[in-house]
Parts: structure tokens; C-alpha cells; sequence
């Protein structure tokens, strides 16, 4: 087994670990008289009021048609950045066209942090940082998704990959010598001239989104090999010290 | 403080074009600022040579020794085989590392080096003296590796493993290949340039002959039991190439390998197979100018990983294939990595400019056929006894469509990102 595919099933293996524990949580809810079915751990009901918030932009339902965001009919099993005709950020295109299809696990980490999961995300939304939240609206909106074989039994949350970033680590201030330094290992595929062909740019980026996004591959929360064992080694002064960099070079 | 490289490239540019004025003489017994002569313009010394000149602010006088005037770079150059790319599109000039960063690139040969005087001597007759030499020189191969080849036949069975005129040699002759004829490879032992190029080179091959002469058959006698990437290389080449394709390791023969380049044969353990064109890839070494120095050791010059530096000869730094340094594999990417901690190190050195701890990456893609792209890549981290690896991943068989055609468009914008790294 390559060490790539090791690691992969270490994390499953951890992750249900936490799934059972939420099982019996929830079947302790069942018992108490609560409306949670044994393959289901959110509420649609109660997902259909946290909607409230994300009806001004998307739709659900029949005859829903993409509006500020695109219509979320069928969402779960769609490939992100792929409803026709609605324009998508570069990055949810890109994460698309890498393999990315919405999945109960990966929306879930998506609404938690919009902004985490894919900078350039046009959804102006800070994110749902309740997991019962987030719970319940993902059981509201797979109603409207064909297949439910795609709907796990059980928040698949995974313990460490807490990708809001804390403020301490925000507020280190970066050197930014010590950031052109440490570029040139980035420099090896990213092109300074901010090209975003076949690789994205990383030039000009406000620090704080920088530093977000690094520490969302270091947390192996955004999917992609090679940056997650990039920004595995970096410290959090180099992140930060990275970020400094980028933000100001021309 | 507003970081500007325009700005700098801007003030830099007028001593740029005084510099290549000047003769390698006057360069070399000129100013008193410290001088560091890089030979080799590949992955590894043209990217030093930059990095020292673009970090150095104009403290210190980078002079570039390279024979050739036009690049051509190794990686991709598979693609130029099968058509995917153009010639012209892996080929780069050194112009902008003398016009942007002041780089004084001099053409020619550097033939020998004097380690006591600090001084080197090139073809063409004049001396450079230097405060630090960074060696980066890529390979050569072995004297007698493969019974029956040597330089003399490499137009009729070309190695095809420095690019330029070899690869358009190897290209025509696979093109001019008779209907259902075979292409045989010899492969290389480790440790070698390039470790999936020639497994790559065979499924570039294979799509020209899919398309072009589809009964062809593609034979592969190799000394290695086991090679990079060969899971994902032997389920590309059965899901595109079945049947096209015969590898034939140690257990088989294929270690023991004699070819004859006029008959145009190859005995594999003593059967012989007639062929229609042949790649021989022999054993290789460091480049000849490590020797010259007397810093190798075996076949390769062994280095000090925090530095780069000759374990041999601490004002000599030798980058990439050349040097013997542990855990990396001898890629351009690997060069490139290398060569940016040599730089910081050189500049320290010479200016006092901060040393901070050496840091390795390496990926390496390769393309199976148009759109099926697999990458491997690893982090490395230097100890006392060698670049050590740190983490690492590979593609996975069974990937969709997609992401392989996603992982080749990445190798294109890498190759962008890297011919820019390395020269400006």
C-alpha cells in the first residue's frame, strides 16, 4: 500500500471512530421522543428554518431555477462548479473539474467555512458554525436529491480540521523577507506573473485569505495532495510569513 | 516597505548590458565584489545563477557558463516526441538572465578547473577566477555500459536523454519505423536522470505508433526490477496500448543487454531481435567537469545538504543529477530546489546575507497518453548525511478522466511556472 493510500485509510478509520459516537448520541435523541429516524441525524423540519437564511440567493425544490447562487435541486452527487449556466468562481470550477462531487462530508465542510473551502467563493455567506445547523439544513436539502445512497448515517465530521483559524494565528505578522525566502519553493509551479493556467496565481492575495487557505490544506480540509504537503510542513510563521509576501509583491 | 521586482529588474538593467559587454577576462579581474561562476544552464545552475544575481541586489558577479544558446528542456521533451508539443515550444534563450538580471552568460566550454587558484578554464581560452563555484553540469553516461554503444553510434541508436537535435534524431526514426516493425528500449540502471522518463518516453512512443502504425510492437530491456510510477505506467499501457507493449526486467534478461547498431539488433540474454530503431539509455554519471574538479566519488559528486555544497571542496556547490546528496530524485524540479538553497547559501556566504534551513520539493509528472496525466511528488529536509524525505504522494490507479486530465493540465502551467523560475 503506498503511503498516500495508508494515510487515507488511517483518516477513514479515525472518522468512523467519531461517527459511532454520534450515533448513539442521536439514538439517546430518538429515545427521548425526538423526530430523528435511525438513518438520520439532522432535522428537515428544523433545516427548512436555518434555509431561511440562504433562500434570498439559492432555490430548492420543484421548478427552482438558479438565481444569486445556483438552485440546489439535486445538489448532493453534483459536481461542483457544474449546474449549467451559472458562473462559478475559478475555484469551485476548478475543484469541479478536479473531481469534486458535493457529498454530504464535503458540504458540510463547505457551508461550515465558505471561505476556507475555496477562497474565491462568490457565496457572500460567513458560514454555519453549528454542527446540528448544519446537520439539519443538509437533511432538509437532500429531500430535494435523487440519491439518497449518497447520504451517510452520520455527520461524517473529522476532529483537527477545525479550518476557521484561530485569531491568534491571524494575527501573527508575517516578515515578508523571510516570506520571499521560503517562495521559492512555491515559485517552482506558480507563476509570479500571477498566470492562473493550469495553476492557479497566488499574487496579490489579502493575507488573511492566504493564510486561511494554507491552513485549510495543512488541515488536509482542501483536497489536493501537493499543497497539503506543502503547507504540512510550514510552520505558522511561515504561512504567515509567505502570506506578507505575497500580498505585497508585484 | 512595498516589496517591487519590477524595480529592481528596472536599476539592473544598465549594468546588465555593460556586462555582456565586457569579456569573461575583464568580467573576472574586474570590480572587487565577489565573484561566483555557475557552469551549466539547466534546471539547477541557470536557476542559481538567478537567484544569486536577483536576491544579491548586484553585490555579487554571476557569470553563466553554457555551451548551447538555445535550451532545450528534458522535461516534455517526451511530449515533442509524441507530436504533443513543438520543438520550439521547449526551448528557451538566455537573454533576459543577461538583460534583466545582469547575468554575464558566456557560450562556451568549461574544460578545466583549478581548485587551488580558484580559477576555471574554458575552451575558448580564457580563465575566470571565482570566490564560489557552483557546478551544476547534468549528466553523462558510463564508457561501456551497454556492450556494443558508445557516443560513435548514438546517431543510429540516439539516447535521445540530452534534448535537442537527439530527440528530433529518435522522433523521425520511430516515424520512419516500417509497418508493424519494433522499437526497442534499453533502459537504464539506477540511479539515473529522469526516473518515469523513459517509462514515459515508452507511452509517448506508444500513442505515435497507436496512431500511425498500430501493429508496431515497442520492446523494453531493462536492468531494474521494479521502476517509477509502474503500477500506474502498466494500467495506462494496457487500458491505451494492450498488447503494443513488452517490458522485460532482470528476471528475464533484461539486464543482460548487447546491441549492434549496424545490424540493428539487440540480444536480450543472447536472443537476438532484429529492430527497426533502438533508444539506448546507458548507466550515467555526473558530468565530466565534477570529475575534472576531483570531487566525486564513484559516480556522482557527494554533497553537504544544508548547502549544496562538495563534501570534497566547501567553495564548490554541484546542484541536480550531478551530485550525490541522498533521498531526492535526479529531476529538473529537484535541481531547481536545490538550487535556490544553494543560492541563499552562496549569498550568505559571500554577503552575510541571512542563512535560513534548507527546504527540498520535488514532483515529477508524467503524461501515459494525450490527457492521462499521474504525478508523484515527495517534501525532503537536510540532515548531517543526506536530503532526507519528509512526506510524499503519488496518483492513484483508477482516477477518473477528469482529475487525470486536470493532473496534466497542472504539469503544463508547472512547466510554465518552472522555465520562468529558471530563466526570468
Amino acid at each position: 500500500m503506498t503511503e498516500a493510500a495508508d494515510k487515507e485509510s488511517r483518516h477513514h478509520r479515525c472518522r468512523r471512530g467519531k461517527i459511532r459516537a454520534t450515533v448513539a448520541s442521536a439514538l439517546v435523541g430518538a429515545a427521548l421522543g425526538a423526530p430523528v429516524l435511525a438513518n438520520e441525524f439532522g432535522d428537515p423540519e428544523q433545516g427548512l428554518r436555518v434555509f431561511d437564511d440562504c433562500k434570498s440567493c439559492h432555490a430548492v425544490g420543484e421548478g427552482a431555477k438558479n438565481r444569486v447562487g445556483p438552485h440546489l435541486n439535486g445538489v448532493f452527487g453534483r459536481r461542483a462548479g457544474a449546474e449549467d449556466g451559472f458562473s462559478y468562481s475559478n475555484g469551485l470550477a476548478r475543484m469541479g473539474r478536479k473531481g469534486l462531487v458535493w457529498d454530504f462530508d464535503l458540504l458540510d465542510r463547505y457551508i461550515e467555512n465558505p471561505k476556507a473551502f475555496a477562497s474565491d467563493t462568490r457565496m457572500a455567506y460567513r458560514g454555519l458554525k453549528d454542527e446540528q445547523d448544519r446537520a439539519d439544513l443538509l437533511a432538509f436539502l437532500r429531500q430535494y436529491s435523487d440519491n439518497p445512497g449518497d447520504i451517510p448515517e452520520a455527520p461524517p465530521t473529522l476532529t483537527g480540521t477545525d479550518h476557521s483559524v484561530a485569531p491568534e494565528i491571524l494575527a501573527i505578522q508575517g516578515d515578508p523577507d523571510y516570506g520571499e525566502y521560503l517562495s521559492s519553493e512555491c515559485t517552482s509551479c506558480h507563476q509570479l506573473s500571477g498566470s492562473n493556467d493550469g495553476i492557479p496565481g497566488i499574487i496579490g492575495w489579502p493575507a488573511e485569505d492566504f493564510v486561511i487557505a494554507m491552513h485549510a490544506y495543512k488541515d488536509e480540509f482542501r483536497p489536493h495532495p501537493v499543497m497539503q504537503m506543502m503547507a504540512g510542513r510550514l510552520s505558522n510563521e511561515e504561512i504567515a510569513a509567505l502570506a506578507a509576501y505575497f500580498e505585497v509583491v508585484e | 516597505m512595498k516589496l517591487n521586482r519590477r524595480g529592481f529588474l528596472g536599476a539592473t538593467a544598465g549594468a546588465a548590458a555593460a556586462a555582456s559587454l565586457s569579456a569573461p577576462m575583464a568580467q573576472a579581474s574586474g570590480s572587487g565584489k565577489p565573484k561566483v561562476v555557475v557552469i551549466g544552464g539547466g534546471a539547477g545552475g541557470a536557476t542559481c545563477a538567478r537567484y544569486i544575481a536577483k536576491d544579491s541586489n548586484g553585490e555579487i558577479d554571476v557569470t553563466l557558463i553554457e555551451p548551447t544558446r538555445t535550451y532545450y528542456t528534458c522535461f516534455f521533451s517526451n511530449l515533442y516526441m509524441a507530436g504533443i508539443r513543438d520543438l520550439r515550444s521547449i526551448s528557451h534563450s538566455y537573454g533576459k538572465l543577461a538583460s534583466d538580471y545582469g547575468i554575464n552568460v558566456v557560450h562556451d566550454w568549461a574544460v578545466n578547473i583549478d581548485r587551488e587558484a580558484r580559477t576555471v578554464s574554458l575552451a575558448g581560452g580564457a580563465t575566470l577566477t571565482y570566490d564560489r563555484l557552483v557546478l551544476s553540469p547534468g549528466i553523462d553516461f558510463v564508457d561501456g555500459a551497454v556492450p556494443g554503444w558508445d557516443l560513435t553510434r548514438q546517431n543510429k541508436m540516439p539516447h535521445a536523454y540530452k534534448a535537442g537535435s537527439q530527440s528530433e534524431l529518435l522522433k523521425a526514426q520511430i516515424e520512419a519505423m516500417p509497418e508493424g516493425g519494433t522499437f526497442a528500449m534499453v533502459a537504464p540502471p539506477n540511479p539515473f536522470r529522469c526516473p518515469p522518463g523513459p517509462y514515459e518516453r515508452i507511452s509517448m512512443i506508444a500513442h505515435i505508433l497507436k496512431n500511425r502504425n498500430p501493429t508496431a510492437k515497442i520492446l523494453i530491456a531493462d536492468p531494474k526490477p521494479k521502476f517509477s510510477k509502474q503500477a500506474l505506467f502498466q494500467d495506462g499501457w494496457s487500458r491505451h496500448y494492450d498488447g503494443m507493449i513488452e517490458w522485460v526486467g532482470p528476471d528475464f534478461g533484461g539486464g543482460a543487454v548487447e546491441v549492434n547498431a549496424d545490424e540493428m539488433t539487440v540480444s536480450i540474454d543472447g536472443e537476438v531481435t532484429k529492430v527497426d530503431a533502438c533508444n539506448v539509455i546507458p548507466a550515467m554519471k555526473a558530468g565530466r567537469i565534477c570529475d575534472m574538479a576531483g570531487i566525486t566519488e564513484g559516480n556522482w559528486a557527494p554533497v553537504i545538504p544544508h548547502t549544496m555544497q562538495s563534501r570534497v571542496d566547501g567553495s564548490i556547490h554541484v546542484l541536480g543529477d550531478a551530485s550525490n546528496q541522498g533521498d531526492m530524485p535526479k529531476s529538473g524540479f529537484a535541481a531547481n530546489s536545490q538550487a535556490k538553497v544553494a543560492a541563499m547559501a552562496v549569498r550568505s556566504a559571500l554577503t552575510g546575507s541571512k542563512l535560513f534551513p534548507a527546504k527540498f520539493t520535488n514532483t515529477c509528472w508524467s503524461l501515459i497518453d494525450e490527457g492521462d496525466g499521474v504525478k508523484v511528488g515527495a517534501s525532503y529536509e537536510a540532515t548531517d548525511e543526506k536530503i532526507a524525505k519528509v512526506d510524499g504522494f503519488i496518483s492513484q490507479v483508477g482516477e477518473d478522466a477528469e482529475l487525470r486530465q486536470a493532473t496534466y493540465e497542472e504539469s503544463v502551467g508547472w512547466y510554465r511556472g518552472m522555465t520562468s523560475d529558471m530563466f526570468g
